[in-house]
């Protein structure tokens, strides 16, 4: 009897932390049958470029929309002439979006003497492959890699990206409420996730830097819990003037409606995992006035309406995760090359820093770093129901 | 103090909800011996079909008491179907094989009416209209104590009055004890034992519907994962206040309740479980079969 109860509870915990794990990657061989079908051509008549990613498993769907969008800006130069006078060529890898892979991946595309690679996908296959790349002198750029480390550590010089970094998003909201809300003390709230529990910290070290705000409360919540309420009235009691949020919507509902039930009068600012239609569903009257960072606003960027048209016409569907970003990139690379009027790996560079070029994304180029300017976050706000940008 | 009576009711409020589930886990447990990890799904499901008829309703323009006095009948009713045939189908033919087989079965049937809701409405959070009214007498304490928590920390006080004096008084609850203290000798003398768990089911669907209804109402939102992590919480309260016992379960699920109110209060919220678990751990080593639980003797 005692043992069964023992039993039932300890196998309840297990399943509970079970759950929050997520299901490891299958190990798969790794070839792209992409990479096969590109006719090997002489080098001198054409321009390679590499598209690396994962495009088999069960990141597939992260990594085949670069592809789709590669093939469309490559078709769309080519039949204007080429680039430089030259054909230009895809040469598409497959790396599952592992570190391991991704090196053999790296290594093949410099064999076939790419001139610039759109790629990888995950930040860690990313940092894996650089080394092969700086060592060959070759530019990367990734449509979704969002590390940090790989722009801010200075170790890959030849590394950019299109898409904007983690800790934006916490720059952005700290800057905000210190700049535009002109607030003191913050309560900074997290969901323990990954997510979460990342910009909660990116956050909480920009506000230690800067020494403008207070945190006067930082913790996280259990995800799914049935009532707030005892978090709340912490909040109530350390002051706070604002919450800062990092997580996703489910969580940030019942907190905002909670904060409301019980009149207090806090600013709630958060990511764009609360920047989602359904909070506003979910939290109704309540979610009036709160604030979340996500990605600028693109849809009614001329280029962006094009690139989403072609996938449309093509495939009948409207295109996956990084499109838009993966189009920009490879926009990005082939305006480079001809503004630079070379391949070569210190011209190239240099153009992408210093040339703006028309995106989807709007008009970007790009640091010292390798981030994109102009790929920014903006804040928007609830007004009326719809999350509106604040400017 | 202040600050202090604020914890004391949020924990109130919470432990309330997990007694709400807590009562329907203990009971069937204290008749068939059987823990029912399918409850949680059946709580899910009532909250589903409260929200389903209620928008119906609202569209036909009733009024607000109406709505919510229908979902929950209609909660209730559906609960109670499912709870029923949940019985016949996955517990009712290993009654007589080993303990194990009849738990596995529940979490198979856990797992698979989770991805059935899944599957049949959608993965996305669903909010749930505020059905229970803002009384006006509640006004001045409402930023402490609303009217939905008064609500919820009402009905569990009442349902766990109303079960006790059920089980004492009434037949069926005679049978129901006779049952849960042995099977064949009840059979004997001529109980229905088939009717009685029918009924116990029937029962424990119910108020996991109720519940359903209480809780998605306080917390504005359903999806198809809520039964389970819910579930689990509210298995936990059972097992601490002795699970079989029904005012255990509620003092259980208070306990509970205020533990994770303070550590989240006075300590931190990011370790309300691990208070929440650790105090499972030590009741557990003191008192084996929980607070209220009867230490069961073996029968030679």
């Amino acid at each position: 009897m005692k043992k069964l109860l023992l039993f039932a509870v300890l196998a309840a915990m297990f399943v509970f932390a079970g759950c929050s794990q997520k299901p490891k990657e299958e190990a798969k061989p790794a070839e792209a049958p992409a990479a096969e079908a590109a006719a090997p051509a002489a080098t001198g008549d054409v321009i390679k470029i590499g598209v690396a990613g994962a495009h088999s498993g069960d990141l597939a769907s992260y990594g085949l929309p670069s592809v789709k969008a590669a093939e469309f800006v490559v078709k769309s130069i080519n039949d204007k002439g080429g680039l430089l006078g030259k054909k230009v060529e895809l040469v598409v890898v497959d790396d599952v979006c592992k570190p391991e892979v991704a090196v053999s991946s790296a290594n093949k595309l410099v064999s076939e003497h790419v001139v610039a690679v759109l790629g990888h996908i995950c930040s860690g296959a990313t940092k894996a492959a650089m080394g092969t790349y700086l060592a060959a002198k070759i530019p990367v750029m990734s449509p979704s890699a969002t590390s940090p480390e790989l722009t801010k550590s200075g170790e890959y010089p030849n590394f950019f990206r299109t898409i904007a970094p983690d800790d934006s998003q916490a720059r952005l909201e700290i800057d905000y409420i210190t700049n535009v809300l002109k607030l003191k003390k913050i309560a900074i709230i997290h969901d323990k996730g990954d997510y979460g529990k990342g910009l909660a910290e990116f956050a909480k070290g920009f506000a230690e830097a800067d020494k403008k705000l207070e945190i006067v409360l930082y913790e996280g919540i259990t995800p799914g819990a049935v009532d707030y309420s005892a978090i709340v009235q912490k909040i109530k009691q350390s002051g706070a003037e604002a919450v800062l949020y990092g997580g996703y919507h489910p969580e940030a509902a019942k907190i905002v409606t909670l904060l409301a039930k019980k009149k207090m009068n806090v600013k709630f600012v958060s990511d764009d995992g609360v920047k989602d239609d359904t909070f506003i569903k979910v939290a109704g009257q309540y979610a009036e006035g709160v604030y979340a960072t996500g990605p600028k606003d693109v849809s009614k960027n001329p280029l962006a309406i094009e690139a989403t048209k072609k996938h449309k016409d093509a495939y009948g569907e409207d295109p996956g995760a990084f499109y838009l970003n993966a189009y920009t990139a490879m926009l990005a690379i082939t305006n480079a090359i001809e503004k630079a009027g070379s391949t070569d790996y210190d011209k190239l560079t240099n153009a992408l820093r210093t040339e703006d070029v028309e995106t989807p994304i709007g008009k970007i180029k790009f640091d010292e770093k390798g981030d994109a300017i102009g790929a920014e976050f903006s804040v928007y706000q609830v007004k009326n129901g719809v999350y509106v940008e604040v400017q | 103090m202040d600050y202090f009576l604020e914890l004391f009711l949020g924990g109130l409020t919470r432990g309330s909800i997990y007694a709400l589930i807590a009562l329907g886990y203990t009971m069937v447990y204290g008749i068939v011996q059987l823990i029912n990890f399918a409850h949680g799904e059946i709580y899910m499901i009532g909250a589903f079909t409260a929200l389903i008829i209620a928008s119906v309703l609202t569209i036909l323009g009733l009024n607000s008491i109406a709505i919510l006095v229908i979902a929950t009948a209609a909660a209730i009713v559906y609960s109670s179907a499912y709870g029923y045939t949940v019985e016949k189908i996955a517990y009712k033919p290993l009654r007589n094989a080993p303990r194990l087989s009849p738990l596995i079965s529940a979490i198979g049937m856990s797992i698979f009416l989770q991805n059935y809701v899944l599957l049949a409405q959608t993965s996305d959070f669903l909010p749930f209209p505020r059905l229970i009214p803002e009384f006006a007498f509640m006004e001045p304490v409402s930023h402490i104590f609303s009217s939905a928590e008064l609500v919820i920390v009402s009905t569990t006080m009442i349902v766990m009055v109303l079960l006790t004096l059920f089980i004492k008084f009434t037949n069926i609850g005679k049978a129901m004890r006779a049952t849960a203290q042995d099977k064949t000798m009840a059979l004997l003398i001529g109980i229905d034992v088939d009717r009685v768990i029918s009924v116990t089911f029937i029962i424990g669907s119910s108020l996991a519907a109720l519940g359903g209804v209480l809780i998605a109402n306080h917390i504005g939102q359903i999806n198809f994962y809520i039964g389970f992590i819910a579930g689990i919480k509210a298995f936990t309260a059972a097992v601490l206040g002795g699970i079989g016992s029904i005012p255990g379960a509620v003092l259980g699920a208070l306990i509970l309740g205020w533990t994770e109110s303070f550590a989240t209060g006075y300590v931190s919220s990011d370790y309300e479980d691990v208070f929440a678990f650790a105090l499972l751990v030590l009741i557990l080593i003191f008192r084996p079969a929980g607070l209220l639980g009867k230490a069961e003797t073996k029968k030679v």
